[in-house]
């Protein structure tokens, strides 16, 4: 089996903290991390690899330091990782995102799935995944919380979290899916990975290296521009009350009724 | 005249609630561009009058597309479908619902349609002079407001974050027309099977369309005492959050996790006990209309983003909490008798 999974470099926001007066997000020493909703796609991978054979490749498009998201994606068992990085890509939404990446993954020649992260936590679309589907028509399944059935060569079932429930989809190879943390608990990479990883050849893939559409490119070939960009207020003003002893829990519950009720937001038919 | 589109959605025959939000958007946006709104519905079962409901609360037209081989969503059949309508009657606008639905469906279609699509929005308006859609949405876990504009490109495409619009009070007396367009069954791509759900979909929480939600974090110490929480959901008409330490630990299923790597959730009313506030999960909470957090932590984030706190037992404040709520049911009981 041959799996492609493509993973985006974000900025690390476990550690953020957000400036209480300005209300920005506090940037200063913030690193860059593999997305971490990516980390549960390359599980997947993964995992399939382990039952069932084969290889995978990882990709990303991004930066010349993006490799270093490769690497630790290789440092969990992806065999090898493959740079989209080009001046020309700079500024893609999710459209121009999804084209170039599937131009890339032409270019790898054949696969059995293609397994994405649910959404990236910069961006936050969540629409490169079935965008790449769209391009390579595909099979598609999102919010992939379960793979139920893997028959090599032929398709797979999975399960898909919904609004409703777990919807069951079958799927014939190839295909794509996207997945959730309930899929599979990621594994922390192995000092032999990392070792492996270093030491990995990364071809680039540059716009010269692909057949490519200029006009779909980069921030040009982007149908959403970003016009502006507003930090909403952190702090709502609100009510702090303390309820330390018996009395004052049921004053403070008193308050926070009276608080709901003028905001229409407690049951009707009843009385405070 | 270009309209402005907005997909209605079903499940098993029957309409969601966020359809009608979206007509609401939908309504305003056809207003100021002086247009007309249609109402496009993907599926089967829904019956004429329900089709009529979609005119009450603000579309001029509703386009139902039913058959048997919609009534579960499968992306391709349904890209083909709206693709192929996209390019009969090019709309201007398509909003559709930030759902699992229409996060797939969407940026399919934006990408055959060669049209740029917002995800998420929280606040769409037209921009005066151009006509152009503003469509503004939360990014970076909520941390920033992005407004995008897509000048070049027809149809403008966004999708809207479930409940964060009220939908138009309903107006039976509102003309429009109900149009069933027949499924041309060229554009049924039977590759992807939708087999049912899985036997436990009964008593699902839905949390993205909860009116209210109340969650709960590692301060609830164990399991059994989301009891508490579902007592209180249930009195305020609601559905049980948390967050990922409490899911992680066992306490309650992925499902009803909150945040960043879970739910996104816009109720009317969120209710965080025992939840310290990291900017994971805020990412999830954000847009909520009113955010209340309980918590001994006069210092905890939740505090500071919340409308109401209480720094005090959560235990003592979710009892006391509970045992006012069956008061006030049972005086209202009374009142009625
Ligand atoms: C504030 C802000 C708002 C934005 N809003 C929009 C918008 O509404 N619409 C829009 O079209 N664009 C938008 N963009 C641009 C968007 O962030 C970029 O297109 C980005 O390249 C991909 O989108 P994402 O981060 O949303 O990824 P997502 O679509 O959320 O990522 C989903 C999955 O796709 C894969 N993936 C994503 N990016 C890459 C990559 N570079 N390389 C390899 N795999 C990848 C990963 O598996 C990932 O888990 C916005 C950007 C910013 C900064
Ligand atoms: C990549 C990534 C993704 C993540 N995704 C998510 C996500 O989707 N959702 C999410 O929630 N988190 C997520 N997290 C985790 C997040 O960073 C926090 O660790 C988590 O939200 C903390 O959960 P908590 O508030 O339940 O626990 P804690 O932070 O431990 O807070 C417990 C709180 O309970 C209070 N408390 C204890 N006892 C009582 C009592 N008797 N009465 C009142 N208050 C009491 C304490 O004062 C404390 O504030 C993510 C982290 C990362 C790095």
């Amino acid at each position: 089996m041959h799996i492609i999974v493509p993973i985006k470099q974000v900025p690390e926001t476990s550690n953020v903290k957000m400036d209480p007066v300005t209300g920005t997000m506090i940037r200063a020493g913030v690193g860059t991390v593999v997305n971490p909703l990516d980390l549960f796609a390359i599980e997947t991978a993964v995992r399939l690899k382990e039952a069932h054979g084969g290889r995978i490749t990882t990709l990303t498009m991004g930066p010349r330091g993006a490799d270093k998201a490769l690497r630790e994606a290789m440092a969990m068992g992806c065999d090898d990782g493959v740079l989209i990085s080009d001046r020309a890509f700079a500024g893609s939404d999710s459209w121009a995102t999804s084209y170039t990446l599937s131009q890339a993954i032409r270019k790898l020649g054949d696969f059995d799935l293609i397994v994405a992260g649910e959404r990236a936590t910069d961006g936050d679309t969540g629409q490169v995944g079935p965008g790449i589907a769209a391009w390579l028509d595909l099979p598609l399944a999102t919010y992939v919380a379960a793979i139920t059935r893997v028959e090599p060569a032929r398709g797979l079932t999975v399960e898909r979290l919904v609004e409703e429930g777990y919807q069951v989809v079958d799927l014939p190879f190839p295909a794509l899916i996207t997945v959730v943390k309930e899929v599979a608990a990621p594994r922390l990479p192995t000092l032999r990975g990392k070792k492996r990883a270093k030491a990995a050849e990364i071809p680039l893939f540059t716009a010269a290296d692909l057949d490519l559409e200029p006009s779909y490119l980069g921030l040009k070939g982007s149908p959403t521009k970003v016009v502006k960009v507003a930090t909403p207020k952190v702090t709502r003003g609100g009510t702090l009350v303390r309820a330390l002893d018996e009395d004052a829990v049921a004053d403070a519950v008193d308050q926070l009724l009276a608080f709901l009720d003028a905001r229409d937001l407690l049951p009707t038919g009843g009385r405070a | 005249m270009s309209f402005v589109w907005t997909l209605a959605e079903q499940h098993e025959g029957r309409l969601k609630a966020v359809s009608y939000e979206l007509l609401g958007r939908g309504r305003a946006l056809a207003d100021k561009l002086d247009t007309k709104l249609a109402s496009l519905l993907i599926g089967d079962g829904v019956s004429d009058e329900q089709l009529q409901t979609l005119v009450h609360h603000g579309a001029d037209e509703v386009y139902a597309i039913q058959d048997p081989r919609l009534a579960s969503f499968t992306c391709e059949t349904y890209s083909n479908v709206l693709v192929h309508l996209i390019k009969t009657y090019r709309p201007s606008v398509i909003l559709a619902a930030a759902t699992s639905t229409g996060r797939t469906l969407m940026p399919h279609v934006a990408v055959r349609s060669h049209a740029g699509l917002t995800a998420d929005c929280t606040e769409l308006d037209i921009e005066p002079g151009t006509g152009h859609l503003l469509q503004t949405r939360p990014a970076i876990g909520g941390n920033i407001m992005a407004t995008i504009k897509t000048p070049d490109h027809r149809p403008q495409m966004a999708t809207v974050r479930p409940k964060s619009s009220r939908p138009l009070p309903a107006d039976p007396t509102r003309a429009g027309r109900v149009i069933e367009v027949p499924l041309d069954l060229v554009l049924v791509d039977e590759r992807v099977q939708a087999r049912g759900y899985r036997g436990d979909a009964v008593d699902f929480v839905n949390l993205e369309e909860a009116d209210v939600v109340i969650a709960g974090g590692r301060g609830m110490k164990k399991a059994e005492h989301f009891a508490l929480l579902q007592g209180l959901a249930k009195a305020l008409g609601g559905a049980v959050g948390a967050t990922r330490d409490a899911v992680d630990r066992g306490w309650i299923g992925y499902p009803h996790q909150v945040g960043l790597s879970g739910k996104t959730i816009s109720p009317r009313l969120y209710v965080g006990a025992g939840i310290s506030g990291a900017i994971q999960h805020l990412a999830g909470i954000k847009t909520s209309e009113t955010i209340v957090s309980i918590n001994s932590d006069p210092d905890a984030s939740l505090h500071q983003v919340a409308d109401f706190g209480i720094v005090g037992d959560l235990f003592q404040v979710l009892n006391e909490l509970q045992r006012r709520l069956d008061e006030r049911r049972r005086g209202g009981e009374e009142d009625r008798a």
